[in-house]
């Protein structure tokens, strides 16, 4: 779009107009189901039935029959050299078990694939993989995670004696005195359930194999193409410079997309066996059992506190269900929820236990919010319980426990570092914009309607910017989290910036730009961002954890501060002064106090090209590469505000207020960071209204279509009221934060004490989710009887 | 087997042969190569793949192409006329009612269909009308905004 149509400059802290957007306004985006490879030919996946059972064997002559059909590869016959791999493995005494391209013995979940079919197109495949016939034998199956953990269950993979994939364990030496001495203990079990991330566009992939050179082109929907290339040069047994992974746009992912999957390995392994591209396209009900999904953590808390309502010790034991297999990240995701166990809370003293065990089911992972949803909804729970049990006011309880502004850099009893914060400030505003004094007068009023009306807080603080590497390294994660960022000046003077981060709705091209135009003076519209190709990044890390911005946003500063300080020294050069007689104007070097000698970025670039005259030691072109290494985590914070009306002849919560304010650092694009809070508070009010993936029994998936899996529409959810506080951090010379996930982080916690406060009235003190009106109604009956 | 149809995409005619059993999404998407209508579900509830069959809003993935034999269909391909965005594609990139752009297009066409039917509509009737549309980005709250503001402009025109 034409740059007159902005009414913004382009740089740092305006909101900015996407320049992303256009292409997808016209249909132009280009998604992986979007591109044609020529010969190209369509898998389809063979997926067990059986949430637990063992293969006889295979029969797929009918399927081979069928003409257009290419291959039916089983374990037997797909050519790699190993299974999934997971680069997690905290305290290092991780189960992993095997977790095969296609099913060797057994189908460990509903979903699992056992074989892959080859056609010419996807109807034929479909058609081809449903004439596979597939000799079972079911084995006994277990779901639930708790009683997966009891003696006697049966066991998801035979060669270990338990279910038990690992106790992650910390206490502090103070804990067992602190919590004798409290004068009250409070208990709660929060069961935070299972949840479908559910990203728009499902999963997909085409690999390209060239048997004659040995390269492989792997286009996939992910969030971290290099993970993928590294995974599948090990898995494929290939070199890793003969591996492209080319990430086309993708169409949301949420942490879903975090990982590196099997049927990822399956068509590169399956374009070397038959010469020709293959693709894939997941489909929805696919989806709902072959990618991640997330939490499924039963937490059992109980608080020691005193009278005031101030927490003196801390217990925090949790049963986190994995599924049947370990995924990239699956046992660090539990990691992340000991980390934030004690919120934003002043609390010395905890002993946290969190088993995480294996089930027959998908495998869980990263979704947003990784681990740290599952702690701000439990404290936040807490927190209302105990201002119920003391009777103090649910603000106050927390005012009485925040960590104050004056305790930062403050030291947390699980080992972190939290950077910066004010969490006082952030409540304060956030009850005066929610009129949370007047709130009773409304209560009062909904009563007339026929209607519970309550008001529910949530103050949480998260762990963003991931990560240091010495940190991923201690615990157990094997990579590193550090971005990296090329910029690279045209003779024209135009700009190209290559990162590592790797967006999926987020806007990088767009925020990217704004620093690039903030920091060196080129124009946002003379920026062109790349990502998601590793033939042209040196490696990048991607994009989960809130940490694109804090890490890769930082990685793009340091490259354009060298960038600008190589244009100075030849533009001392050029002018026949010294470095310490120029001043950075914004977009040139000038010598001070004299703007006709002065030479522009644009100039500077020309100069740095045709090198017709360099300073001594300065080599051409005006490039710098960074890998930046974050110091220290970021901790982005804030306080939402509910206000939920339950109809008390059907139960049905309806969210009639939410204000929100946040406090993600200094901002690069206050538009585009309005979009995040909104999308991720609404990503949590599914949780907290609507969505449970749910299993029965014997291992079927109740809930593999976006008809039983209810994800909000527009007409399900409220607008929102957004404000913002500005604590930079000073762990990065921009103070920046992240807010990918806060919004997701913060909601659920705020609606659920939201609709406890409304059926306080009639004695419940306590709902899990999904708050569906079936659940709510019951509840009613029972506190009224 | 095969049949032979003839579909008016965009203002422009095509005759093909296609499997009866194709799902009009296929023939736009993998016969015509228009990638814009995009597959989001397969329930017919996501609303990813809505388009205008003569003037009506209908999804994609619930009609077979040869149900579409002799109509006019409408896709997101045929909202920019000479270069020019048609004001609900420029009231979405203002509104910043995107952020994937996955489920654009078919948003996009639902909303037209709401605003050429109930130019009045309010914010909560706009909700109940795009309630057949998923997002998972963006809450939604700017997708509101941004329809009231194409219907707005469209009314002024």
């Amino acid at each position: 779009m034409a740059t007159t149509e902005r009414l913004t400059s382009g740089g740092v802290g305006e909101a900015v107009l996407r320049k992303e957007d256009r292409k997808f306004v016209t249909g132009e985006g280009r998604y992986v189901d979007d591109l044609k490879l020529p010969g190209m030919l369509h898998a389809a996946f063979v997926r067990s039935s059986f949430g637990h059972a063992k293969i006889n064997s295979i029969d797929a002559s009918a399927a081979l029959a069928m003409p257009g059909v290419h291959a039916v590869l089983t374990n037997a016959t797909l050519p790699v050299e190993t299974g999934v791999l997971s680069a997690s493995n905290p305290g290092g005494d991780v189960r992993h078990p095997e977790q095969a391209i296609l099913a060797k013995e057994f189908a460990r979940y509903v979903g699992e694939p056992v074989a892959m079919v080859i056609a010419d197109d996807r109807y034929l495949a479909r058609d081809a993989a449903d004439a596979v016939q597939v000799d079972y034998d079911p084995v006994p199956v277990v779901v639930d995670a708790e009683k997966a953990l009891e003696p006697g269950a049966p066991l998801v993979h035979a060669e270990y004696d338990s279910n038990l994939v690992k106790t992650l364990a910390h206490v502090t030496d103070g804990f067992a005195d602190a919590l004798a001495k409290a004068p009250k203990k409070i208990s709660l079990r929060v069961v935070n359930q299972r949840v479908t991330p559910m990203p728009m566009e499902t999963r997909g992939c085409i690999g390209d194999w060239s048997n004659s050179t040995g390269e492989v082109t792997l286009y996939t929907s992910t969030q971290v193409a290099h993970f993928v290339r590294t995974f599948v040069s090990i898995v494929c047994g290939t070199s890793e410079a003969k591996v492209r992974v080319v990430t086309p746009d993708v169409g949301g992912g949420f942490g879903a997309k975090l990982n590196t999957y099997r049927e990822e390995f399956a068509v590169c392994a399956a374009s070397k066996v038959v010469g020709r591209p293959v693709k894939w396209i997941e489909d929805r009900t696919e989806n709902a059992v072959a990618t991640i999904h997330g939490r499924d953590q039963v937490q059992y808390y109980e608080a020691g506190v005193d009278e005031n309502g101030k927490i003196l010790a801390l217990k925090f034991d949790a049963v986190q269900n994995n599924g049947a297999y370990n995924q990239l990240l699956t046992p660090s995701i539990s990691h992340l929820t000991l980390f934030m166990v004690p919120g934003c809370y002043d609390i010395q003293d905890v002993s946290i236990t969190i088993r995480q065990v294996f089930t027959n089911t998908t495998p869980t992972d990263a979704y947003r919010g990784a681990g740290r949803p599952e702690a701000t909804h439990g404290i936040e729970r807490l927190m209302d319980a105990i201002a119920d049990d003391l009777g103090i006011d649910a603000a106050e309880v927390r005012r009485r426990n925040f960590i104050k502004a004056d305790q930062f850099p403050y030291a947390s009893a699980t080992g972190l570092s939290y950077d910066s914060g004010d969490y006082h400030e952030t409540l304060e505003v956030a009850l005066e914009l929610s009129e949370y004094a007047g709130f009773e007068e409304r209560r009062a009023e909904a009563a007339k309607r026929g209607k519970y009306r309550g008001i529910g807080l949530s103050t949480y603080v998260e762990v963003c910017g991931l990560a240091p590497s010495a940190v991923t390294a201690a615990l157990g994660i094997g990579a590193p989290g550090w971005e990296h960022s090329t910029v690279r000046l045209h003779p024209t003077g135009k700009a190209t910036v290559i990162t590592g981060t790797s967006p999926h709705g987020q806007g990088h091209a767009t925020s990217w730009s704004q620093i690039t135009q903030t920091e060196l003076g080129i124009p946002f519209d003379d920026v062109e961002v790349i990502h998601g190709d590793t033939a042209f990044q040196p490696y990048g890390l991607g994009t989960y954890g809130s940490r694109s911005l804090a890490v890769g946003g930082i990685a793009l500063y340091r490259s354009l501060g060298k960038v600008r300080e190589k244009a100075r020294e030849l533009a001392a050069h050029l002018l026949e002064c010294s470095i310490d007689d120029l001043e950075w104007t914004g977009t040139s070097w000038q010598v001070k106090g004299s703007p006709d000698r002065a030479k522009t970025i644009q100039e500077l670039a020309y100069a740095g090209w045709t090198s017709a005259s360099l300073p001594e030691g300065i080599e051409p072109v005006l490039e710098a590469t960074t890998f930046h290494d974050p110091p220290n985590f970021t901790f982005p914070f804030g306080t939402h505000v509910c206000e939920v009306e339950i109809d008390q002849a059907t139960g049905r919560v309806e969210v009639v207020n939410y204000t929100a304010v946040d406090d993600c650092g200094n901002v690069i694009n206050p538009m585009i960071v309005d979009g995040q809070v909104h999308g991720g508070i609404i990503q949590g009010l599914g949780q907290a209204l609507f969505e449970e993936t749910v299993y029965s029994d014997d291992g079927h998936m109740l809930t593999p279509t976006l008809v039983e899996y209810l994800v909000p529409s527009a007409a399900d959810v409220p607008p929102m009221t957004l404000h913002r506080t500005t604590t930079p951090s000073p762990s990065n010379p921009m103070g920046v934060k992240g807010i990918g996930e806060a919004g997701t982080i913060a909601a659920s916690s705020a609606i659920v004490n939201a609709a406890v406060d409304a059926l306080s009235v009639i004695g419940v003190r306590h709902l899990e989710m999904p708050m569906q009106p079936a659940r709510i109604w019951n509840v009613m009956q029972e506190a009224k009887s | 087997m095969g049949q032979t149809i003839t579909v008016t995409v965009n203002g422009t005619a095509h005759t093909a042969e296609v499997e009866q059993r194709t799902l009009l999404v296929h023939f736009l998407r993998e016969t015509l190569n228009l990638t814009g209508t995009h597959i989001g579900c397969d329930t017919s509830t996501c609303g990813c793949c809505t388009v205008h069959l003569d003037g009506e809003t209908v999804l994609s993935c619930s009609l077979l192409a040869v149900q579409a034999d002799g109509s006019a269909v409408r896709t997101v391909e045929g909202l920019e006329q000479n270069g020019e965005l048609h004001p609900i594609q420029r009231a979405f990139y203002e509104n910043h009612g995107l952020q994937c752009g996955f489920c654009t297009p078919g948003m996009m066409m639902s909303a037209l269909g709401v605003i050429e039917q109930h130019p009045d509509a309010s914010d909560d009737e706009i909700r109940e009308a795009l309630e057949g549309n998923l997002c998972r980005c963006t809450g939604y709250q700017n997708i509101v905004a941004a329809v009231r503001s194409a219907a707005d402009e469209m009314a002024r025109n």
